[in-house]
């Protein structure tokens, strides 16, 4: 992992007592609650519903056991007790006060932690694929240049109150778990023939109110253009980017309405008054930087763990969990573990400081103290062995971890919605909790397959339900909650846009919906196809009708 | 309001002109880039020093070609989230050499100040007294930086130093 050295330390440090000074002046009325909001949400204090909520930044999903635990701290001292899991990597404190958000975040720097740049028209905490440096099929490690975006974007004077928020994912693999082609700015590692690292670079994806998958910028951009590049495509956004219209302001509508190729050309012509010059990184601190994540000191072991699959034979529930959360280690004889935050009838997430501290000790134990955040809400440890993956479930099953659903229908990605936003129009999370319960049968799950649902309660899409196998969209008709249902949306490397499969339906006939399109998906599908792929073989119209043929 | 200049509350010698009012002889004057487009020729035969206020959509480049005849650029924030001035700043300073007075016209809040000051601006239009006095404070509340900007080299902010004399100090650390 990245550890901060003085210069990082300071930053952070300073930031706090500038954050205390600002929040000061808030309380003593120096600051009106207009000239307060852009300055506190760059620090990632939202005022919510009922209270304020605080955004906490997990650069590219990635923790300590050290700062785990500090986050379970903050959520005993500081909150109700628990803490949530963002599809940006990131937790929220659902319940800090004003006045003592300056010392939650003065109890993050001591962990290296921080929450610039959560929120706010400026450019946010960088996500990453979360088996980065892990996966089986990785390229190359997408941490790196994770880490150098996060410093360069970091208080940078120029781009800190562009049109709108400005979103970066980046992965290593051919496989895309970091949803890249919806995000501002998408970054996929690649090497080319000479064996060369350089970047392919997408712009303008995105989902809210307009979902679009962004488009090409450069098939492959030499490693080390990246910082100039990056700059280029900001200073074109922050000028001409719309902000007359809040809704048209992110960058896809620029590209949209300027026409990719002008779009290019524009950012192209910006990039060459400015590549190499002192924008670029000097490559000794890319080397700096990449030292951090050299791998960890692995011990050599067989390919496969004899006690590993004896286990899976002897125990069912752990033959279970196995199948579907555990993922293929780069490094012989060790495994990637996933802990879903998607118990049956549970908040998608959500994780209490019981649990928090839990996952340090086994971190800890048994994955060099190193635990990932993923955008799909929940957590993973990266450095498994073979051998531990028995023990560590059985101690994850005492903290209701072991929930042996990834990737099927009951872990679903929600927003907060209308328990906790004050921009949603309609429920996400008690939606998603009668779903779960509904699914609770396992063997269903699996016989189901691989299934993506993802619920927002509004609009803004901050569940992702563009790009759910099933989405599911709250809406408020004349005061009530009704839910609008697409079908066939993907985020991986073969992105699409789910489509509307008819008339939005109340709440109470949701789970019986997600019933009739289950099973019509099982009665149609062919071989071994996904949903998602049945959908996309046979269309809306099957699911549409048994869906609405009956009165 | 207070006009800081190098951090130091200045008076204002500069007057800005309307649109519908009539040069003044000998004072130095801000006009619109309208007017100095309109009037470029009057402008610089006349006695006494010009300067350019552009709105925030007016761009670098619009008053790129004229800047050796100007001794100010004023640009307008007309609120805090209207962040086009800091590229305009930075181009003006960093790609056309801008050398003179770069102002931002707010009024601005000290939140700002070393924003403005890390894009090249050398003046700034105050929200009040209060704001103007905590200058230091405000641009001595972040002394480092991770990227390079129209300050570098100033003294108080550095990126990481990657020159030989430095290479020392920095394989010295883990």
């Amino acid at each position: 992992m990245y550890l901060y050295d003085a210069i990082d330390q300071s930053l952070v440090d300073q930031r706090v007592e500038q954050f205390r000074d600002q929040v000061g002046r808030r309380l003593t009325g120096a600051l009106s609650e207009d000239e307060f909001k852009p300055l506190r949400l760059m620090n990632g204090l939202y005022l919510q519903l009922h209270a304020y909520m605080l955004r906490v930044a997990i650069p590219y999903g990635t923790l300590s056991s050290n700062q785990m635990r500090k986050l379970a701290h903050i959520a005993d001292a500081y909150d109700k007790g628990y803490g949530h899991f963002t599809t940006r990597q990131n937790l929220q404190y659902n319940w800090p006060t004003l006045e003592q958000t300056p010392d939650i975040l003065a109890e993050l720097a001591t962990v290296q932690m921080h929450a610039m740049q959560t929120s706010g028209n400026c450019i946010r905490n960088v996500t990453a694929d979360q088996y980065a440096g892990v996966a089986a099929d990785e390229v190359a490690d997408p941490r790196i240049v994770a880490e150098v975006i996060r410093q360069w974007s970091t208080l940078h004077p120029e781009f800190s109150f562009l049109p709108r928020k400005f979103k970066l994912a980046i992965t290593g693999s051919v496989r895309d778990r970091a949803a890249v082609r919806v995000h501002d700015i998408g970054i996929v590692i690649k090497r080319n023939d000479e064996g060369e690292i350089g970047y392919q670079v997408i712009v303008g994806g995105g989902l809210g109110r307009t979902p679009v998958i962004g488009v090409n910028l450069r098939e492959f951009l030499p490693e080390r253009h990246l910082l100039s590049y990056l700059e280029a495509i900001l200073r074109v956004y922050n000028q001409a980017g719309r902000r007359d219209n809040k809704y048209k302001a992110r960058i896809k509508i620029l590209v949209r309405e300027t026409g990719t190729a002008e779009f290019i050309r524009l950012v192209e012509a910006e990039w060459e008054q400015i590549r190499d010059s002192a924008v670029e990184l000097p490559r000794g601190e890319y080397e700096r930087i990449a030292a951090f994540f050299a791998p960890p000191a692995y011990e050599i072991l067989s390919r496969n763990d004899g006690g590993f699959a004896r286990h899976r034979l002897e125990d069912r529930d752990f033959a279970s969990w196995a199948r579907t959360n555990v993922a293929p280690h780069k490094q012989p004889g060790y495994a990637i573990a996933n802990i879903t935050l998607k118990p049956e009838g549970g908040i998608p997430g959500d994780a209490t400081s019981q649990q928090m501290d839990a996952m340090a000790s086994l971190a800890d134990r048994f994955s060099f103290s190193e635990i990932r955040v993923t955008h799909e809400q929940n957590l993973v440890l990266p450095h498994v062995r073979q051998a531990d993956l028995h023990g560590l479930w059985q101690t994850l099953k005492r903290y209701d971890l072991a929930a042996p659903n990834l990737g099927l229908i009951s872990d679903i990605i929600a927003c907060p919605g209308m328990d906790y936003c004050s921009l949603a129009t309609a429920r996400s999370i008690p939606l998603a909790q009668d779903i779960s319960k509904h699914f609770a049968d396992l063997e269903r799950q699996h016989h189901i397959g691989e299934l993506k649902l993802k619920i927002s309660g509004c609009i803004n899409a901050c569940g992702h339900h563009h790009v759910g196998h099933i989405g599911i969209l709250g809406v408020d008709k004349r005061g009530e909650e009704y839910y609008q249902i697409t079908l066939g949306g993907s985020a991986d490397e073969a992105p699409s846009i789910g489509k509307i499969i008819g008339p939005a339906i109340p709440y109470d006939k949701v789970v019986d919906a997600i019933e009739t399109l289950t099973e019509t998906y099982l009665a149609i599908r062919v071989g071994d196809e996904r949903f998602v792929d049945t959908v996309r073989r046979a269309g809306l119209d099957p699911f549409k009708q048994a869906l609405y043929a009956d009165p | 309001m207070p006009i800081l200049k190098n951090g130091a509350v200045i008076d204002d010698p500069w007057i800005v002109i309307a649109d519908d009012q009539p040069l003044l002889v000998s004072r130095p004057i801000i006009v619109s880039l309208a007017r100095w487009i309109a009037g470029r020729e009057i402008l610089q035969r006349r006695n006494g020093l010009v300067g350019v206020r552009l709105r925030s959509d007016e761009l670098a480049e619009d008053i790129a070609a004229d800047l050796d005849h100007l001794s100010l650029v004023a640009i307008e924030f007309p609120a805090i989230g209207d962040g086009r001035g800091y590229t305009t700043g930075r181009l003006l300073r960093e790609r056309y050499g801008f050398s003179g007075e770069l102002r931002a016209v707010g009024p601005l809040v000290r939140d700002v100040f070393l924003f403005l000051h890390r894009c090249g601006f050398d003046a700034i239009e105050a929200r009040d007294a209060v704001e103007a006095a905590a200058w230091p404070q405000a641009v001595g509340a972040i002394t480092v930086a991770y990227q390079n900007a129209a300050d570098h080299g100033a003294p108080r902010l550095r990126r990481r130093d990657y020159s030989p004399a430095a290479a020392v100090e920095h394989n010295g650390r883990s």
